[in-house]
């Protein structure tokens, strides 16, 4: 870099699934000024937002470029009489939560962690347990600001900008970075849920479960045994809730009914091997995860972490999977392709796929983000330790069966699409592509995800 | 009444950022498929077959650089057949160092970032014409070892500043144990071996990554009229063990993989011994 820019410090820097870290200078940035000034000196390489490194795959890395971290400065403002929040992009759902929910708010949707930030939700288009009734996160967020390389700041209004709004809601930070975010969070009575638990037998019990009685649910998702196989395939425990009301939940925790505590149990060290995941240890697990549910219970209550985030509870749990790393892969499928997801399971399972946080959840009707993944469908989702050779070639042929039926691969998770189903499965790509040159026409905006799937120039 | 929250300290209780560890290698895709790659000693029938099978998977873009332009013009073809999309011929003298870096620095900056380089140049030579003509050996040991420094260290500049791909050098078990019926190769190529193992290290947390390839006796060209030795293998099965490792990210390939503990005993054997051995 020449001396007129900041004197970043140079690292390598991966997704979650730790695959593919690549070398990048890392502007930690702490007010909107240094944002813009670290955005406007993007080296040739170009430049991309990160927040707390949550996709799975390379969307928050940039080879040899700048990638800006401003988790470091934020913070948000809640309107308690309507429930608008304005969130710094650094700011995450935990730190949020713990803000909004003692005053009886919870975030429009969460993910399965809350370690992910406001910027990180708007381009991923994140979704959570409750999309079958409430969409998607940028379904929530009324404007945001956005940075662009040339050192303008939009301030951008989901009414008055739709082009740019829905450019950006999914747009995997591509087409400016978020500085800032408007969104609407609601009311809740306590920060208690009741939960109803049905173990299903195999994967059409669940299916049939799921598509007749999601809709009397806020949040529902099933955890599915992908290594269970013959008469049990696609066996799941089914998990549906809602926010509990004050006079539902048990004296003793009336008194406090609005209690929040993001709590972590445990942290993994950070010398966990290769392989110790392996067909065997994960089917005993997927086992006993099975057979601990309960057949069938209704109105239990649950708290917040327990119920959305149970995997926060063990810090860096992507260690587990050891210094080689994992993948993501998760698809949607349309509504009536219910014989393609049979399919996919049926190769996962034939395959002794080797996944132990499989799900599969009913989204309910996408938005009109030219690249935000959720379609009204069936996704499954489900996480592989690197290193099973037949990998490769099972993941592309499920890719392309996905793409056949009008599915699609989330880009947020993925980290080794093949390029040309790209467009297949995103068919608004070149409208995208034509939005997006109006914002950055030098194409400053990149990422390793970018250049890998060809949406910005290699 | 609006509240006002600053959060800052909780999220600098959150844990750590995902990734910024060091420890784990890299290539371009989650499983090791590449996108470019640039192949030096564009003739070499292993890096031939590595590109093939790489082809089938996701490579699109190929630089084939080599003495013989000829000879790499029809590999280039036989590549857009394989499923390459665009192919590039550009003339290559391994022996001509001074050349290198403004070589690399331009096919680099004309053809973009390359998710992988092999170094795949080497003259095998025949040891009885270097006991009788030291020039000759010397020429061969700087194609084998000098040449490969000079591009090894023009392309590692290129991968950090790129802050990824993959050098995979092309190495040999004769660098683990000098035969005295091929020594000149063999202390070449144990040069070119120590070279590449130190680059690969000092490349590590650059987001570059140094493959490197020791395959047993391969029949090719090169080896075409020697006797076979134990262990023999085909360019075919080096080049899968090549992929294999690209995909399992490691560091040190052997082909076949039995030879990673054959030599790891052969290494150890008392001289004379050794002498009685590798006579053949």
């Amino acid at each position: 870099m020449s001396p007129d820019r900041p004197d970043y410090p140079r690292l390598t820097l991966a997704g979650w699934g730790r695959t593919n870290p690549t070398g990048a200078w890392l502007a930690r940035v702490h007010c909107p000024d240094d944002l813009v000034r670290a955005l406007t000196h993007a080296p040739e390489r170009g430049v991309i937002a990160r927040g707390l490194g949550r996709s799975y795959g390379d969307a928050s890395q940039n080879a040899g470029g700048l990638v800006i971290d401003s988790t470091g400065a934020a913070q948000f403002l809640l309107d308690p009489d309507t429930g608008v929040v304005t969130a710094s992009a650094g700011a995450s759902i935990q730190a949020i939560l713990e803000g909004i929910v003692p005053y009886g708010f919870f975030v429009p949707v969460t993910p399965g962690t809350r370690f992910v930030t406001v910027g990180g939700a708007i381009a991923s288009d994140i979704h959570g347990k409750n999309h079958h009734r409430a969409g998607s996160w940028c379904d929530h967020v009324l404007s945001f600001r956005l940075a662009l390389p040339d050192g303008s700041v939009l301030d951008v209004d989901r009414d008055r900008h739709p082009k740019v709004f829905w450019a950006t809601a999914g747009g995997m930070g591509l087409t400016g970075v978020i500085t800032e975010a408007t969104f609407r969070c609601y009311p809740i009575e306590t920060s208690r849920l009741l939960v109803d638990t049905d173990r299903t037998r195999d994967l059409d019990h669940a299916i049939e479960l799921m598509a007749g009685g999601d809709d009397a649910y806020d949040y529902s998702v099933a955890w599915i045994d992908l290594l269970a196989r013959g008469r049990f395939m696609g066996r799941s425990v089914l998990t549906r809730g809602r926010f509990a009301r004050r006079e539902e939940l048990p004296p003793a925790l009336r008194t406090h009914p609005l209690a929040y505590e993001g709590r972590q149990l445990a942290n993994v060290p950070p010398v966990f091997p290769s392989g110790l995941l392996n067909p065997w240890s994960v089917r005993l697990f997927n086992e006993f995860w099975y057979r601990k549910a309960p057949a069938c219970r209704r109105g239990e209550i649950q708290d917040i972490p327990t119920f959305f985030h149970p995997l926060d509870m063990i810090g860096n749990w992507n260690l587990i999977y050891g210094p080689r790393g994992f993948i993501q892969w998760q698809c949607v499928v349309p509504e009536d392709a219910v014989e393609t997801l049979r399919d996919i399971v049926r190769q996962l399972s034939d395959a002794g796929c080797t996944s132990f946080l499989a799900v599969l959840k009913r989204f309910g009707p996408g938005n009109e983000g030219h690249l935000s993944f959720p379609i009204a469908g069936w996704t499954l989702s489900l996480d592989i330790p690197v290193g099973d050779p037949r990998l490769a070639t099972l993941l592309d042929r499920l890719d392309e069966q996905v793409a056949a039926e009008g599915g699609r691969i989330y880009l947020a998770k993925d980290s080794r699409l093949r390029r040309e189903l790209l467009e297949v499965m995103y068919p608004r790509l070149d409208e995208w592509r034509r939005i997006r040159d109006t914002l950055d026409p030098n194409r400053l905006l990149r990422s390793d995800l970018g250049r890998r799937l060809g949406l910005c120039p290699d | 009444m609006r509240h006002h929250f600053r959060v800052g300290h909780p999220i600098h209780r959150l844990p750590d950022q995902a990734g910024t560890s060091t420890s784990v290698l890299t290539v371009e895709d989650a499983l090791g498929a590449v996108q470019s790659a640039l192949v030096l000693g564009g003739t070499s029938e292993i890096a031939l077959a590595v590109i093939d099978r790489l082809a089938a998977d996701r490579c699109r873009r190929v630089v084939l650089a080599a003495r013989d332009t000829a000879g790499a013009a029809a590999a280039a073809e036989h590549l857009r057949a394989a499923g390459v999309e665009t192919t590039d011929v550009i003339e290559f003298d391994a022996a001509d160092i001074s050349r290198h870096p403004a070589l690399i620095e331009t096919v680099f900056a004309e053809h973009g970032d390359f998710d992988l380089v092999l170094l795949a140049f080497g003259v095998l030579g025949d040891q009885a014409t270097f006991d009788r003509d030291p020039v000759a050996a010397a020429n061969a040991v700087t194609v084998n070892y000098v040449g490969a420094v000079s591009t090894g260290l023009s392309v590692a500049q290129e991968l950090r500043r790129q802050g990824h791909g993959t050098l995979v050098v092309l190495s040999s078990v004769a660098a683990e144990r000098p035969r005295k019926t091929n020594f000149v190769y063999g202390s070449s190529k144990a040069g070119l071996d120590a070279f590449a193992q130190g680059l690969g290290d000092a490349l590590e947390g650059t987001g570059a990554h140094v493959l490197v390839v020791r395959p047993g006796f391969v029949k090719t060209r090169m080896t075409a009229g020697l006797p076979p030795q134990p262990f023999s293998t085909t360019p075919a099965a080096v080049a899968d063990a090549v992929v294999q490792g690209l995909a399992r990210k490691r560091h040190t390939v052997w082909a076949p993989p039995i030879l990673r503990w054959v030599f790891a005993l052969l290494r150890h054997l008392p001289r004379p011994l050794w002498r009685l051995i590798s006579a053949r």
